[in-house]
């Protein structure tokens, strides 16, 4: 904070410096004014009397580890540990899938983030109608617990920093198939790191992958906290997620906003089970974009530690202080076909702001995604990518190296401001499960889209390589990736012999249990860990629930 | 033309990235263009049947999941068999290039991938749908 004497004394030398340097230049300005891409003033440049209200050091930073955890969740940060490296992959068969993992293991990343085929997500097996042509192509099959064993075969779990599965809609079954092997296995859940990504909100909002409707849904992800906040503490049974909702058009501000709303919502369910906020929020994670914008993106994920901590005490009455660990993951809607290997410096730049915003996990990219999934040698780079970050930049000997810059405290204040009003505009609509029912969100989000796609024709948003630096009759030259063709096979062959092998009496008991728990009210997980023993396949367990609860369809009035 | 165009804008499959799926219909409609917007989760029948009963000019499909080379050939085939013949099918999504003369030769028009050009988008569909009512009048 500044005495007065010094403020006014600042303010002074600026009006001369506007009036005998800045205004003469103006007519030399690219143009009149500047915003940041989530429409906040930029300022001409940033001085101590820049930052609009009082800057508290204590208040608004304080020190690392401390709330509002602005400066990061720990002490140390880089110092002590570097982030979980762990791109995310997956693809075919369970067997294909450990065997990238374990490369990528071998190469250097410290975790390893799990995708799973769309059939898997919506829970359906791989030989249902709905799953031609799907099998295996956006991430691996897991039809039952028999593909979860081959996923993890050979792979020495209490010695991955942390395993992460993107699942969310039926994460709870995922979760009881791998409790499920653990039991099998003998293996103590309790004695690795696992995360479920659970954020089955912003799939009604922004990614798409939702089974049910979004209250079942929420309490599906309930159940799943709930279980293993009360059993496996170690596990971490939701990311709560902003990147997506910056993939279906959202600004930094609705990244922080919207996220935080949905969170909210979802913490309402848990908490109306009676446990408390403070027994299993520092158990939630988050995943935020990190993006192109450096400024914003810096100041976005300081922001939004800062917003969760306070927002958990104004809101919940938390006594203890709630430090949220984010994950993230770079900017791919600005990866892009053409000249593909333009986007290995858009990654490097991802990583770099991602580590300046004081990340504790990182997934990046790979430079040919926006023409298939990554290859072998895409995602080795992407790999080095952080490893050079890393390694070379010496950035990890610093924490929170950038607070303090006028621009940033600025920007950071901003943001969370920015994100406050969303965050009531969704209170006035009743709360996120309400907004999400009239569209509101998804209505926002693609507002923004559409308002980026004509930012990007008008030229006013620059892509290098799409609207300039463009190289005419451009040929893909780089290798791209295919899934194997016989993938599909193996993994309906697989399924089908799961169902003749098992027994299948117990597989009907099993999940009739599953349905009375459900239309009970009950947490499903100790049936679904029983029917995933008895080796139900992941449709027959979806089923059950869709039996009870429903499938969601998408009306004309959450459109576009 | 004097009648607007009219298209139907659908995803086709499970994958449920609809980002470009929305802005693709909401510039068409600016453009003047008719739309029925589908959305996502859309089955072979549906999206036949929506095409029929509209009597849509143009097909416009979006799907980023690599199921294009399992959905495209059968929902083309099955226009066919109802005989959409002057019905223009754009595509759009995650796309190899490779898979282009594939598509095209089961009657896809244009496939427009990332980074294509809204106008250039809007500009072509409308020539495509000239060229074909063009050639079904002179026929």
């Amino acid at each position: 904070m500044l005495e007065d004497k010094v403020k006014s004394q600042v303010a002074g030398e600026r009006k001369k410096w506007e009036a005998e340097m800045l205004d003469p230049a103006r007519s030399k300005l690219r143009q009149s004014e500047f915003f940041s891409p989530s429409g906040l003033p930029l300022d001409s440049v940033y001085d101590p009397v820049s930052l609009e209200e009082d800057f508290d050091y204590l208040r608004d930073l304080g020190y690392p580890g401390c709330y509002p955890f602005t400066r990061g969740t720990s002490p140390t940060m880089y110092r002590g540990q570097l982030w979980n490296s762990a791109m995310y992959s997956g693809y075919g068969t369970a067997e294909e899938s450990n065997l990238r993992y374990k490369y990528l293991l071998d190469q250097g990343q410290s975790g390893f983030s799990i995708a799973l085929d769309l059939p898997t997500q919506l829970g359906y097996d791989p030989d249902h109608v709905l799953a031609r042509g799907e099998v295996g192509q956006v991430g691996v099959v897991l039809s039952s617990f028999r593909e979860v064993e081959r996923l993890f075969d050979g792979i020495p779990l209490s010695k991955v920093r942390q395993i992460s599965v993107v699942v969310n809609s039926n994460s709870v079954i995922v979760a009881a198939m791998i409790v499920a092997f653990c039991e099998k296995a003998g293996i103590d859940p309790n004695s690795f790191i696992i995360s479920f990504q659970n954020d089955v909100l912003k799939e009604f909002v922004a990614r798409g992958n939702y089974i049910f409707p979004p209250k079942p849904a929420v309490k599906l992800a309930g159940d799943l906290i709930e279980y293993t906040t009360k059993n496996i503490p170690r596990w971490l049974p939701i990311c709560i997620c902003g990147a997506h909702l910056r993939g279906a058009g959202g600004n930094a501000a609705h990244e922080l906003g919207y996220c935080f709303a949905n969170a909210m919502a979802q913490i309402e369910d848990v908490v109306s089970r009676g446990l408390k906020v403070e027994d299993f929020v520092p158990n939630f994670v988050a995943l935020f974009t990190a993006g192109m914008n450096v400024m914003e993106e810096v100041a976005k994920f300081r922001a939004a530690r800062r917003l969760w901590s306070r927002l958990m005490k104004e809101r919940f009455g938390t006594e203890k202080p709630m430090p949220l660990r984010i994950h993230a993951y770079g900017q791919c809607i600005h990866l892009t076909a053409q000249q593909p290997l333009n986007n290995i410096a858009r990654i490097a730049i991802n990583n770099i702001i991602a580590v300046l915003g004081g990340v504790t996990g990182l997934s990046s990219p790979s430079h040919d995604e926006a023409l298939s999934l990554p290859t072998e040698e895409a995602v080795r780079t992407s790999l080095r990518s952080q490893q050079i970050v890393a390694y070379e930049t010496g950035l990890t000997d610093y924490v929170d190296p950038l607070a303090g810059s006028y621009a940033l405290e600025s920007l950071t204040n901003q943001l969370e401001n920015k994100a406050r009003e969303l965050i009531v505009k969704v209170d006035e609509q009743g709360g996120a499960i309400a907004a999400i029912e009239k569209g509101y969100m998804q209505q926002q989000l693609s507002e923004g889209a559409y308002q980026m796609q004509k930012d990007i024709e008008t030229g006013k948003k620059c892509m290098v390589g799409v609207n300039k630096f463009r190289l005419e009759g451009e040929k893909v030259t780089i290798p791209v990736f295919s899934v194997n063709e016989e993938a599909q096979q193996r993994a309906i062959d697989s399924v089908k012999q799961v169902r003749r092998e098992r027994d299948n009496r117990e597989v009907a008991r099993t999940l009739a249990e599953l349905e009375r728990q459900a239309r009970a009210g009950n947490n499903i997980m100790p049936a679904a860990v029983e029917a995933s023993k008895a080796y139900a396949t992941m449709q027959e367990m979806c089923d059950v629930l869709r039996d009870v609860y429903g499938a969601y369809r998408e009306t004309a009035s959450n459109a576009f | 033309m004097t009648q607007k165009v009219r298209v139907v804008v659908a995803k086709i499959g499970l994958d449920g990235h609809d980002r470009g799926a929305k802005v693709i219909a909401r510039a068409y409609r600016d453009a003047g263009m008719e739309v029925i917007y589908l959305g996502r989760h859309q089955t072979v029948e549906n999206v036949v049947e929506a095409v029929l009963q509209e009597d849509v000019d143009v097909l416009g499909l979006s799907i980023l999941s690599g199921a294009h080379a399992t959905y495209v050939p059968e929902i083309m085939k099955r226009l066919k068999e109802n005989g959409a013949d002057d019905l223009v099918a754009v595509l759009g999504g995650i796309i190899p290039e490779v898979h282009i003369p594939m598509l095209k030769s089961v009657g896809v028009d244009a496939v427009f991938g990332p980074g294509t050009p809204l106008q250039e988008i809007i500009d072509q569909t409308f020539s495509l749908v000239r060229e074909k009512k063009a050639a079904l009048a002179g026929q």
